[in-house]
Protein backbone atom coordinates (compact mmCIF):
# COMPACT_ATOMS: atom_id res chain seq x y z
CA UNK A 1 0.00 0.00 0.00
CA UNK A 2 2.32 2.86 1.39
CA UNK A 3 4.29 1.14 -2.03
CA UNK A 4 1.28 2.30 -4.41
CA UNK A 5 0.88 5.34 -2.68
CA UNK A 6 5.11 6.38 -3.35
CA UNK A 7 4.67 5.57 -6.58
CA UNK A 8 1.30 7.02 -7.21
CA UNK A 9 3.18 10.38 -6.30
CA UNK A 10 6.23 9.82 -7.83
CA UNK A 11 3.90 9.56 -11.33
CA UNK A 12 2.43 13.23 -10.33
CA UNK A 13 5.48 14.95 -9.79
CA UNK A 14 6.11 13.41 -13.40
CA UNK A 15 2.48 13.85 -14.61
CA UNK A 16 1.47 17.53 -13.14
CA UNK A 17 3.64 19.70 -15.57
CA UNK A 18 2.95 18.30 -18.61
CA UNK A 19 -0.36 18.36 -17.74
CA UNK A 20 0.10 22.26 -16.92
CA UNK A 21 2.11 22.54 -20.76
CA UNK A 22 -0.42 20.72 -21.86
CA UNK A 23 -3.84 22.61 -20.81
CA UNK A 24 -1.94 25.91 -21.21
CA UNK A 25 -1.49 25.69 -24.96
CA UNK A 26 -5.37 25.40 -25.44
CA UNK A 27 -5.80 28.38 -23.30
CA UNK A 28 -5.65 32.13 -24.55
CA UNK A 29 -2.85 34.40 -24.08
CA UNK A 30 -5.20 36.75 -22.27
CA UNK A 31 -6.65 33.70 -20.09
CA UNK A 32 -2.79 32.64 -19.13
CA UNK A 33 -2.07 36.19 -18.25
CA UNK A 34 -4.70 36.91 -16.39
CA UNK A 35 -6.26 33.76 -14.19
CA UNK A 36 -4.20 30.30 -12.95
CA UNK A 37 -7.18 27.88 -14.00
CA UNK A 38 -6.34 24.51 -13.72
CA UNK A 39 -8.92 23.43 -16.41
CA UNK A 40 -9.42 25.92 -19.68
CA UNK A 41 -12.18 28.14 -19.19
CA UNK A 42 -12.56 28.94 -22.82
CA UNK A 43 -10.64 26.36 -25.04
CA UNK A 44 -8.70 27.43 -28.21
CA UNK A 45 -7.37 26.13 -30.86
CA UNK A 46 -5.64 29.23 -31.86
CA UNK A 47 -2.29 28.58 -31.33
CA UNK A 48 -2.05 25.24 -33.05
CA UNK A 49 -3.90 26.79 -35.89
CA UNK A 50 -1.09 29.55 -35.99
CA UNK A 51 1.69 26.85 -36.52
CA UNK A 52 -0.10 24.61 -39.11
CA UNK A 53 -1.00 27.53 -41.16
CA UNK A 54 2.69 29.29 -40.94
CA UNK A 55 5.21 27.92 -43.19
CA UNK A 56 7.99 28.66 -40.80
CA UNK A 57 6.62 26.79 -38.29
CA UNK A 58 6.04 23.97 -40.21
CA UNK A 59 9.17 24.08 -41.94
CA UNK A 60 10.78 23.58 -38.52
CA UNK A 61 8.67 20.28 -37.18
CA UNK A 62 9.91 19.04 -40.98
CA UNK A 63 13.89 20.07 -40.38
CA UNK A 64 13.65 18.67 -37.09
CA UNK A 65 12.14 15.14 -37.78
CA UNK A 66 14.53 15.25 -41.25
CA UNK A 67 17.59 15.27 -39.32
CA UNK A 68 16.56 12.74 -36.92
CA UNK A 69 15.43 10.38 -39.42
CA UNK A 70 18.47 10.75 -41.74
CA UNK A 71 20.46 10.25 -38.33
CA UNK A 72 18.93 6.96 -37.81
CA UNK A 73 19.16 6.39 -41.45
CA UNK A 74 23.27 6.79 -41.56
CA UNK A 75 23.87 5.47 -38.08
CA UNK A 76 22.21 1.90 -38.16
CA UNK A 77 24.00 0.63 -41.16
CA UNK A 78 27.53 1.38 -40.05
CA UNK A 79 26.46 0.78 -36.79
CA UNK A 80 25.17 -3.10 -37.49
CA UNK A 81 28.56 -4.00 -39.60
CA UNK A 82 30.99 -2.37 -36.75
CA UNK A 83 28.58 -4.26 -33.70
CA UNK A 84 29.01 -8.11 -35.26
CA UNK A 85 32.97 -7.22 -35.93
CA UNK A 86 32.91 -5.94 -32.21
CA UNK A 87 30.72 -9.28 -30.64
CA UNK A 88 32.45 -11.62 -33.04
CA UNK A 89 35.84 -11.37 -33.94
CA UNK A 90 38.75 -11.13 -32.34
CA UNK A 91 41.11 -8.50 -34.31
CA UNK A 92 43.89 -6.01 -34.24
CA UNK A 93 43.10 -3.07 -31.74
CA UNK A 94 39.50 -4.17 -31.06
CA UNK A 95 39.34 -3.23 -27.10
CA UNK A 96 40.99 0.13 -27.58
CA UNK A 97 38.93 0.59 -31.14
CA UNK A 98 36.06 -0.02 -28.92
CA UNK A 99 36.80 1.93 -26.14
CA UNK A 100 37.67 5.16 -28.35
CA UNK A 101 34.05 4.88 -29.62
CA UNK A 102 32.89 4.97 -26.16
CA UNK A 103 34.48 7.93 -25.12
CA UNK A 104 32.55 9.77 -27.52
CA UNK A 105 29.23 9.46 -25.89
CA UNK A 106 31.16 11.03 -22.83
CA UNK A 107 32.84 14.06 -24.45
CA UNK A 108 30.83 17.17 -24.36
CA UNK A 109 29.67 18.73 -27.39
CA UNK A 110 30.38 22.11 -26.50
CA UNK A 111 33.92 21.24 -27.60
CA UNK A 112 33.19 20.71 -30.77
CA UNK A 113 31.60 23.90 -31.55
CA UNK A 114 33.82 25.65 -33.72
CA UNK A 115 35.34 22.96 -35.14
CA UNK A 116 31.95 21.29 -36.44
CA UNK A 117 31.32 25.09 -37.42
CA UNK A 118 34.31 25.35 -39.66
CA UNK A 119 33.92 21.81 -41.00
CA UNK A 120 30.35 22.00 -41.97
CA UNK A 121 31.05 25.51 -43.58
CA UNK A 122 34.04 24.16 -45.48
CA UNK A 123 32.33 20.88 -47.01
CA UNK A 124 29.00 23.45 -47.96
CA UNK A 125 26.68 21.75 -45.64
CA UNK A 126 26.48 24.12 -43.10
CA UNK A 127 22.84 25.11 -42.68
CA UNK A 128 21.20 22.38 -43.63
CA UNK A 129 19.93 19.00 -41.89
CA UNK A 130 22.66 16.95 -43.24
CA UNK A 131 25.04 18.88 -41.36
CA UNK A 132 22.90 18.33 -38.05
CA UNK A 133 22.55 14.37 -39.12
CA UNK A 134 26.42 14.03 -39.50
CA UNK A 135 27.03 16.15 -36.31
CA UNK A 136 24.68 13.88 -33.84
CA UNK A 137 26.67 10.22 -35.25
CA UNK A 138 29.16 11.87 -32.92
CA UNK A 139 27.30 10.35 -29.72
CA UNK A 140 24.52 8.26 -31.64
CA UNK A 141 26.83 6.20 -33.92
CA UNK A 142 28.90 4.91 -30.45
CA UNK A 143 25.49 4.33 -28.86
CA UNK A 144 24.44 2.21 -31.77
CA UNK A 145 27.21 -0.16 -31.74
CA UNK A 146 26.98 -0.69 -27.81
CA UNK A 147 23.54 -1.68 -27.58
CA UNK A 148 23.77 -3.40 -31.16
CA UNK A 149 26.96 -5.39 -29.48
CA UNK A 150 25.25 -6.38 -26.39
CA UNK A 151 22.14 -7.93 -27.90
CA UNK A 152 24.35 -9.51 -30.47
CA UNK A 153 26.36 -11.05 -27.59
CA UNK A 154 23.58 -12.45 -26.49
CA UNK A 155 23.32 -15.04 -29.75
CA UNK A 156 25.08 -17.97 -28.89
CA UNK A 157 27.85 -18.19 -31.79
CA UNK A 158 27.36 -21.71 -32.37
CA UNK A 159 24.64 -20.18 -34.59
CA UNK A 160 27.16 -18.34 -37.23
CA UNK A 161 29.28 -21.64 -37.02
CA UNK A 162 26.41 -23.89 -38.03
CA UNK A 163 25.31 -21.55 -41.01
CA UNK A 164 29.11 -21.62 -42.58
CA UNK A 165 29.18 -25.25 -42.17
CA UNK A 166 26.04 -25.20 -43.86
CA UNK A 167 27.46 -23.22 -47.03
CA UNK A 168 26.12 -19.46 -46.18
CA UNK A 169 28.18 -16.74 -46.98
CA UNK A 170 28.52 -13.80 -44.71
CA UNK A 171 26.05 -12.01 -46.58
CA UNK A 172 23.74 -14.27 -46.98
CA UNK A 173 23.89 -15.74 -43.49
CA UNK A 174 23.90 -11.88 -41.94
CA UNK A 175 20.30 -10.67 -43.97
CA UNK A 176 18.58 -13.99 -43.75
CA UNK A 177 19.15 -15.52 -40.26
CA UNK A 178 21.64 -12.88 -38.75
CA UNK A 179 19.73 -9.98 -39.02
CA UNK A 180 16.08 -11.04 -37.32
CA UNK A 181 17.63 -12.83 -34.70
CA UNK A 182 18.53 -9.33 -33.65
CA UNK A 183 15.60 -7.21 -34.50
CA UNK A 184 14.42 -6.39 -31.29
CA UNK A 185 18.40 -4.66 -30.58
CA UNK A 186 17.63 -3.01 -33.88
CA UNK A 187 14.74 -1.54 -32.48
CA UNK A 188 16.21 -0.56 -29.13
CA UNK A 189 19.14 1.22 -30.95
CA UNK A 190 16.79 3.06 -33.46
CA UNK A 191 14.59 3.93 -30.52
CA UNK A 192 17.78 5.94 -28.45
CA UNK A 193 19.15 7.33 -32.03
CA UNK A 194 15.81 8.88 -32.22
CA UNK A 195 15.84 9.98 -28.71
CA UNK A 196 18.91 11.67 -28.66
CA UNK A 197 18.93 13.02 -31.79
CA UNK A 198 15.00 14.64 -30.96
CA UNK A 199 16.25 16.01 -27.85
CA UNK A 200 19.59 17.46 -28.10
CA UNK A 201 19.56 21.36 -28.46
CA UNK A 202 23.46 22.62 -28.78
CA UNK A 203 24.54 21.59 -31.72
CA UNK A 204 21.67 21.67 -33.61
CA UNK A 205 21.01 25.61 -32.89
CA UNK A 206 24.88 25.83 -34.06
CA UNK A 207 24.91 24.23 -37.43
CA UNK A 208 21.30 26.04 -38.95
CA UNK A 209 20.92 29.61 -38.92
CA UNK A 210 17.69 30.23 -41.48
CA UNK A 211 17.00 27.55 -44.28
CA UNK A 212 17.17 24.63 -41.80
CA UNK A 213 15.48 26.50 -38.92
CA UNK A 214 14.59 23.70 -35.96
CA UNK A 215 11.96 23.72 -33.51
CA UNK A 216 14.64 25.26 -30.50
CA UNK A 217 14.95 28.07 -32.97
CA UNK A 218 11.66 29.23 -33.61
CA UNK A 219 10.56 28.52 -29.88
CA UNK A 220 13.32 31.08 -28.85
CA UNK A 221 11.67 33.81 -31.25
CA UNK A 222 8.73 33.65 -29.68
CA UNK A 223 10.14 35.56 -26.71
CA UNK A 224 9.90 38.65 -28.20
CA UNK A 225 10.57 41.89 -27.11
CA UNK A 226 6.96 42.47 -27.24
CA UNK A 227 5.97 40.12 -24.92
CA UNK A 228 6.34 36.37 -24.89
CA UNK A 229 3.35 34.41 -26.57
CA UNK A 230 3.07 31.33 -23.49
CA UNK A 231 0.40 29.78 -25.72
CA UNK A 232 1.68 29.66 -28.71
CA UNK A 233 5.30 28.00 -27.12
CA UNK A 234 2.92 25.84 -24.83
CA UNK A 235 1.35 24.53 -28.24
CA UNK A 236 5.18 23.44 -30.08
CA UNK A 237 5.99 22.27 -26.85
CA UNK A 238 3.04 19.66 -26.41
CA UNK A 239 3.76 19.39 -30.10
CA UNK A 240 7.24 18.32 -29.59
CA UNK A 241 6.08 15.36 -27.18
CA UNK A 242 3.87 13.73 -30.00
CA UNK A 243 6.60 11.81 -31.76
CA UNK A 244 7.97 10.34 -28.34
CA UNK A 245 4.77 9.40 -27.05
CA UNK A 246 4.55 7.72 -29.92
CA UNK A 247 7.66 6.28 -30.48
CA UNK A 248 7.49 4.88 -26.73
CA UNK A 249 4.06 3.39 -27.52
CA UNK A 250 5.63 1.00 -29.95
CA UNK A 251 8.68 -0.14 -27.90
CA UNK A 252 6.79 0.05 -24.16
CA UNK A 253 7.30 -3.98 -24.20
CA UNK A 254 10.98 -4.01 -25.40
CA UNK A 255 12.19 -0.69 -23.05
CA UNK A 256 12.81 -2.74 -20.24
CA UNK A 257 15.17 -4.96 -22.00
CA UNK A 258 16.92 -2.24 -23.77
CA UNK A 259 17.73 -0.80 -20.31
CA UNK A 260 18.32 -3.90 -18.87
CA UNK A 261 21.30 -4.00 -20.85
CA UNK A 262 22.17 -0.75 -19.49
CA UNK A 263 23.18 0.36 -23.03
CA UNK A 264 22.13 3.41 -22.68
CA UNK B 1 32.83 -7.99 -25.87
CA UNK B 2 33.42 -12.09 -24.70
CA UNK B 3 36.48 -13.83 -24.93
CA UNK B 4 34.85 -16.70 -27.24
CA UNK B 5 35.09 -15.23 -30.72
CA UNK B 6 36.87 -16.19 -33.69
CA UNK B 7 40.77 -13.95 -34.95
CA UNK B 8 40.48 -12.35 -37.65
CA UNK B 9 41.83 -9.26 -38.46
CA UNK B 10 39.35 -8.82 -41.93
CA UNK B 11 36.82 -8.08 -39.03
CA UNK B 12 38.33 -4.33 -39.23
CA UNK B 13 36.80 -3.88 -42.93
CA UNK B 14 33.17 -4.70 -40.67
CA UNK B 15 34.21 -2.21 -38.36
CA UNK B 16 35.73 0.92 -40.59
CA UNK B 17 32.90 2.28 -42.31
CA UNK B 18 31.27 3.21 -38.33
CA UNK B 19 35.12 4.09 -37.24
CA UNK B 20 35.39 6.62 -40.41
CA UNK B 21 32.23 7.74 -39.58
CA UNK B 22 33.23 8.48 -36.00
CA UNK B 23 36.56 9.56 -36.96
CA UNK B 24 34.78 12.49 -39.25
CA UNK B 25 32.33 13.69 -36.58
CA UNK B 26 34.69 13.40 -33.47
CA UNK B 27 38.31 12.85 -34.56
CA UNK B 28 38.68 15.78 -37.15
CA UNK B 29 37.03 18.46 -34.84
CA UNK B 30 38.94 16.96 -31.86
CA UNK B 31 42.36 17.41 -33.47
CA UNK B 32 41.28 21.00 -34.58
CA UNK B 33 40.75 21.64 -30.78
CA UNK B 34 43.87 20.52 -29.59
CA UNK B 35 45.11 22.81 -32.52
CA UNK B 36 43.84 25.71 -31.35
CA UNK B 37 44.27 24.63 -27.88
CA UNK B 38 48.15 25.83 -28.06
CA UNK B 39 47.10 29.28 -29.82
CA UNK B 40 45.71 33.20 -29.35
CA UNK B 41 43.07 33.04 -32.34
CA UNK B 42 43.07 36.56 -33.71
CA UNK B 43 41.26 35.54 -36.82
CA UNK B 44 41.30 32.86 -38.70
CA UNK B 45 44.04 34.08 -40.91
CA UNK B 46 46.18 35.33 -37.86
CA UNK B 47 47.01 32.92 -35.27
CA UNK B 48 49.80 33.19 -31.95
CA UNK B 49 51.17 29.72 -31.14
CA UNK B 50 51.30 30.36 -27.00
CA UNK B 51 51.82 26.76 -26.16
CA UNK B 52 50.71 25.55 -22.22
CA UNK B 53 49.84 29.66 -22.03
CA UNK B 54 46.12 28.62 -22.34
CA UNK B 55 46.16 25.38 -20.15
CA UNK B 56 47.23 27.79 -17.13
CA UNK B 57 45.46 30.31 -17.94
CA UNK B 58 42.66 28.37 -17.68
CA UNK B 59 43.69 27.10 -14.14
CA UNK B 60 43.89 30.14 -13.11
CA UNK B 61 41.21 31.88 -14.57
CA UNK B 62 38.39 32.87 -11.90
CA UNK B 63 35.37 32.26 -14.75
CA UNK B 64 36.47 28.39 -15.36
CA UNK B 65 37.41 27.63 -12.00
CA UNK B 66 33.84 29.39 -10.29
CA UNK B 67 31.80 27.72 -13.37
CA UNK B 68 33.59 24.18 -12.45
CA UNK B 69 33.24 24.24 -8.89
CA UNK B 70 29.29 24.80 -9.33
CA UNK B 71 28.92 22.07 -11.80
CA UNK B 72 30.63 19.58 -9.29
CA UNK B 73 28.43 20.38 -6.63
CA UNK B 74 25.08 20.49 -9.10
CA UNK B 75 26.30 17.07 -10.11
CA UNK B 76 27.01 16.23 -5.99
CA UNK B 77 23.37 17.12 -5.84
CA UNK B 78 21.47 15.62 -8.74
CA UNK B 79 23.40 12.54 -8.06
CA UNK B 80 22.62 12.14 -4.21
CA UNK B 81 18.74 12.51 -5.25
CA UNK B 82 18.14 10.76 -8.27
CA UNK B 83 19.85 7.55 -7.71
CA UNK B 84 17.98 6.47 -3.77
CA UNK B 85 14.92 8.13 -5.92
CA UNK B 86 15.16 6.39 -8.63
CA UNK B 87 15.98 2.95 -6.95
CA UNK B 88 12.87 3.78 -4.27
CA UNK B 89 10.90 4.15 -7.11
CA UNK B 90 12.11 0.86 -9.00
CA UNK B 91 11.39 -0.82 -5.90
CA UNK B 92 7.71 -0.09 -5.77
CA UNK B 93 6.93 -0.44 -9.55
CA UNK B 94 4.44 -3.55 -10.69
CA UNK B 95 6.28 -6.52 -11.59
CA UNK B 96 3.67 -7.83 -13.60
CA UNK B 97 -0.47 -7.05 -14.74
CA UNK B 98 -2.05 -4.54 -16.27
CA UNK B 99 -0.34 -1.16 -14.53
CA UNK B 100 3.32 -2.57 -16.24
CA UNK B 101 2.72 -0.83 -19.64
CA UNK B 102 1.29 2.36 -18.81
CA UNK B 103 3.94 2.63 -15.84
CA UNK B 104 6.72 2.38 -18.02
CA UNK B 105 5.71 4.71 -20.64
CA UNK B 106 4.63 7.30 -18.33
CA UNK B 107 8.15 6.65 -16.35
CA UNK B 108 9.94 6.97 -19.67
CA UNK B 109 8.08 10.32 -21.11
CA UNK B 110 10.33 13.02 -19.40
CA UNK B 111 13.53 11.34 -21.20
CA UNK B 112 12.08 12.11 -24.50
CA UNK B 113 11.21 15.55 -24.46
CA UNK B 114 13.26 17.34 -26.35
CA UNK B 115 15.64 19.52 -23.49
CA UNK B 116 14.41 23.41 -24.55
CA UNK B 117 10.79 21.87 -23.76
CA UNK B 118 12.13 20.48 -20.43
CA UNK B 119 13.19 24.28 -19.55
CA UNK B 120 10.11 25.63 -21.30
CA UNK B 121 7.39 22.90 -18.84
CA UNK B 122 9.69 24.04 -15.86
CA UNK B 123 9.74 27.65 -16.44
CA UNK B 124 6.09 27.93 -16.91
CA UNK B 125 5.39 26.06 -14.17
CA UNK B 126 7.29 28.02 -11.86
CA UNK B 127 7.29 31.10 -12.55
CA UNK B 128 5.28 33.42 -9.75
CA UNK B 129 2.77 34.95 -12.01
CA UNK B 130 1.40 32.31 -14.75
CA UNK B 131 3.09 29.06 -13.37
CA UNK B 132 0.83 26.30 -11.19
CA UNK B 133 4.19 25.88 -8.75
CA UNK B 134 5.54 29.14 -8.60
CA UNK B 135 1.94 30.67 -7.63
CA UNK B 136 1.74 27.65 -5.49
CA UNK B 137 4.33 28.45 -3.31
CA UNK B 138 4.34 32.27 -3.80
CA UNK B 139 0.58 32.44 -2.18
CA UNK B 140 -0.12 29.68 -0.71
CA UNK B 141 3.08 29.03 0.87
CA UNK B 142 3.94 32.67 1.28
CA UNK B 143 7.34 31.46 0.25
CA UNK B 144 9.84 34.15 -1.50
CA UNK B 145 10.28 31.97 -4.54
CA UNK B 146 11.54 33.53 -7.68
CA UNK B 147 13.90 31.19 -9.88
CA UNK B 148 15.20 34.80 -11.86
CA UNK B 149 16.36 36.90 -9.17
CA UNK B 150 17.14 34.09 -5.58
CA UNK B 151 20.11 32.23 -5.37
CA UNK B 152 17.73 29.57 -3.41
CA UNK B 153 15.30 29.90 -5.97
CA UNK B 154 17.11 29.48 -8.88
CA UNK B 155 19.47 26.42 -7.83
CA UNK B 156 16.38 24.28 -6.62
CA UNK B 157 14.50 24.88 -9.49
CA UNK B 158 17.34 23.39 -11.93
CA UNK B 159 17.75 20.58 -9.10
CA UNK B 160 14.37 19.63 -9.03
CA UNK B 161 14.21 20.07 -13.01
CA UNK B 162 17.25 17.51 -13.43
CA UNK B 163 14.99 14.99 -10.98
CA UNK B 164 11.94 15.29 -13.08
CA UNK B 165 14.03 14.89 -16.41
CA UNK B 166 16.00 12.02 -15.18
CA UNK B 167 15.51 10.08 -11.77
CA UNK B 168 13.17 7.88 -14.51
CA UNK B 169 16.13 6.95 -16.35
CA UNK B 170 17.97 5.50 -12.84
CA UNK B 171 14.70 3.75 -11.62
CA UNK B 172 14.25 2.28 -15.36
CA UNK B 173 17.31 0.46 -15.60
CA UNK B 174 16.88 -0.37 -11.56
CA UNK B 175 13.80 -2.09 -12.18
CA UNK B 176 15.08 -3.97 -15.22
CA UNK B 177 17.61 -5.31 -12.73
CA UNK B 178 14.98 -6.36 -10.42
CA UNK B 179 12.84 -7.99 -12.97
CA UNK B 180 16.10 -10.16 -13.77
CA UNK B 181 16.16 -11.45 -10.05
CA UNK B 182 15.07 -14.94 -9.59
CA UNK B 183 11.99 -15.60 -7.59
CA UNK B 184 13.83 -18.15 -5.63
CA UNK B 185 15.82 -15.78 -4.17
CA UNK B 186 13.33 -14.57 -2.64
CA UNK B 187 11.91 -17.77 -1.39
CA UNK B 188 15.04 -18.40 -0.08
CA UNK B 189 14.66 -15.00 2.06
CA UNK B 190 11.29 -15.46 3.39
CA UNK B 191 12.28 -18.90 4.67
CA UNK B 192 15.15 -17.23 6.47
CA UNK B 193 12.78 -15.04 7.67
CA UNK B 194 14.85 -12.08 6.28
CA UNK B 195 13.51 -8.51 6.84
CA UNK B 196 12.44 -6.47 4.03
CA UNK B 197 15.56 -4.22 4.65
CA UNK B 198 17.95 -7.20 4.69
CA UNK B 199 16.06 -9.04 1.22
CA UNK B 200 17.15 -5.29 -0.11
CA UNK B 201 20.12 -4.75 1.70
CA UNK B 202 22.02 -8.90 0.73
CA UNK B 203 19.97 -9.11 -2.58
CA UNK B 204 18.82 -6.18 -4.39
CA UNK B 205 21.35 -4.11 -4.36
CA UNK B 206 23.87 -6.64 -5.07
CA UNK B 207 22.16 -7.36 -7.75
CA UNK B 208 21.49 -4.00 -8.75
CA UNK B 209 25.33 -3.14 -9.10
CA UNK B 210 26.19 -3.80 -12.59
CA UNK B 211 23.26 -1.66 -13.91
CA UNK B 212 23.99 0.95 -10.87
CA UNK B 213 27.11 1.37 -11.83
CA UNK B 214 25.74 2.09 -15.75
CA UNK B 215 23.39 4.46 -14.63
CA UNK B 216 25.64 6.34 -12.04
CA UNK B 217 28.06 6.92 -15.08
CA UNK B 218 25.36 7.87 -17.16
CA UNK B 219 23.54 10.24 -14.77
CA UNK B 220 27.27 11.78 -14.32
CA UNK B 221 28.13 12.20 -17.69
CA UNK B 222 24.75 13.57 -18.80
CA UNK B 223 24.58 15.69 -15.64
CA UNK B 224 28.18 17.37 -15.72
CA UNK B 225 27.53 18.15 -19.57
CA UNK B 226 23.97 20.10 -18.75
CA UNK B 227 23.34 22.20 -20.95
CA UNK B 228 19.73 23.70 -22.62
CA UNK B 229 17.88 23.20 -19.39
CA UNK B 230 19.19 25.43 -16.47
CA UNK B 231 19.78 27.96 -19.28
CA UNK B 232 15.89 28.19 -20.70
CA UNK B 233 14.56 28.73 -17.73
CA UNK B 234 17.34 30.77 -15.69
CA UNK B 235 19.42 32.12 -18.13
CA UNK B 236 22.69 31.18 -16.01
CA UNK B 237 21.33 33.59 -13.35
CA UNK B 238 20.62 35.66 -11.10
CA UNK B 239 24.67 36.67 -11.92
CA UNK B 240 25.99 33.57 -13.16
CA UNK B 241 25.27 31.20 -10.65
CA UNK B 242 23.46 28.85 -12.66
CA UNK B 243 26.44 28.79 -15.24
CA UNK B 244 27.44 25.18 -16.03
CA UNK B 245 30.43 24.35 -17.67
CA UNK B 246 28.82 24.31 -21.05
CA UNK B 247 27.12 27.13 -20.84
CA UNK B 248 30.33 29.13 -20.11
CA UNK B 249 32.30 27.16 -22.43
CA UNK B 250 29.68 27.98 -25.37
CA UNK B 251 29.54 31.65 -23.97
CA UNK B 252 33.99 31.87 -24.29
CA UNK B 253 33.70 30.19 -27.89
CA UNK B 254 30.70 31.97 -29.42
CA UNK B 255 30.34 34.77 -27.22
CA UNK B 256 33.53 36.07 -27.13
CA UNK B 257 34.85 34.30 -30.08
CA UNK B 258 37.85 33.37 -28.01
CA UNK B 259 38.43 30.21 -29.73
CA UNK B 260 42.09 29.28 -28.01
CA UNK B 261 41.20 30.02 -24.51
CA UNK B 262 37.54 27.45 -25.28
CA UNK B 263 39.77 24.91 -26.80
CA UNK B 264 41.96 24.49 -23.81
CA UNK B 265 38.46 24.87 -21.37
CA UNK B 266 36.83 21.84 -23.59
CA UNK B 267 39.97 19.77 -23.40
CA UNK B 268 40.28 20.18 -19.78
CA UNK B 269 36.64 19.87 -19.31
CA UNK B 270 36.55 16.37 -21.60
CA UNK B 271 39.74 15.13 -19.90
CA UNK B 272 37.79 15.84 -16.37
CA UNK B 273 34.77 14.02 -17.34
CA UNK B 274 36.89 11.06 -18.60
CA UNK B 275 39.03 10.58 -15.53
CA UNK B 276 36.33 10.84 -13.40
CA UNK B 277 34.02 8.57 -15.19
CA UNK B 278 37.24 5.89 -15.11
CA UNK B 279 37.43 6.63 -11.39
CA UNK B 280 33.70 5.87 -11.08
CA UNK B 281 34.25 2.85 -13.14
CA UNK B 282 36.75 0.86 -11.18
CA UNK B 283 35.24 1.85 -7.76
CA UNK B 284 31.71 1.13 -8.76
CA UNK B 285 33.22 -2.03 -9.96
CA UNK B 286 35.56 -3.21 -7.12
CA UNK B 287 33.48 -2.07 -4.18
CA UNK B 288 31.46 -4.80 -2.26
CA UNK B 289 32.65 -7.91 -4.37
CA UNK B 290 33.48 -10.30 -1.04
CA UNK B 291 29.91 -9.85 -0.18
CA UNK B 292 28.48 -12.05 -2.87
CA UNK B 293 27.73 -10.05 -4.88
CA UNK B 294 28.17 -10.57 -8.99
Amino acid sequence: MVRRIGLTLFILFLLIPIYWLVTMSFKSNQEIITQLSLWPSDWTLEHYRTIFDHPDWRGAFLHSLSYVLINVAITLPLAIPAAYAFSRFNFLGDKHLFFWLLTNLMAPPAVFLIPYFQLYHSIHLFDTVFAVALAHTLFNLPLAVWILEGFMSGVPREIDETAYLDGYSLPRFFIKIFLPLIGSGIGVAAFFCFMFSWIELLLVQTLTTTNATPIPTMMGSAFTASGTNWGLLAAAGTLTLVPGVIVIWFVRNRIASGFALGRV
Amino acid sequence: MNDNRFSDNRAWFLALPAVLMVAFASLIPFMAVVNYSVQIVFSMQNHAFVGWETFRDALTNEEFRSAFYRQVIYTAIVLGVEVPLGIGVALTMPRSGKAVGPVLVVLALPLLVPWNVVGLIWQIFSRGDIGLFGAFVNNWLHLDYNYSTGFFSAWFTVIIMSVWHWTSLVALLCYAGLCAIPGAFYQAARIDGASRWAVFRFIELPKLRGVLTIAILLRFVYSFKVYAEPLIVTGGGPGSTTTFMTEMLANTALGQFEYGKAAAYGLLYFLVILLISYIFYIVLTRVGTNEGGE
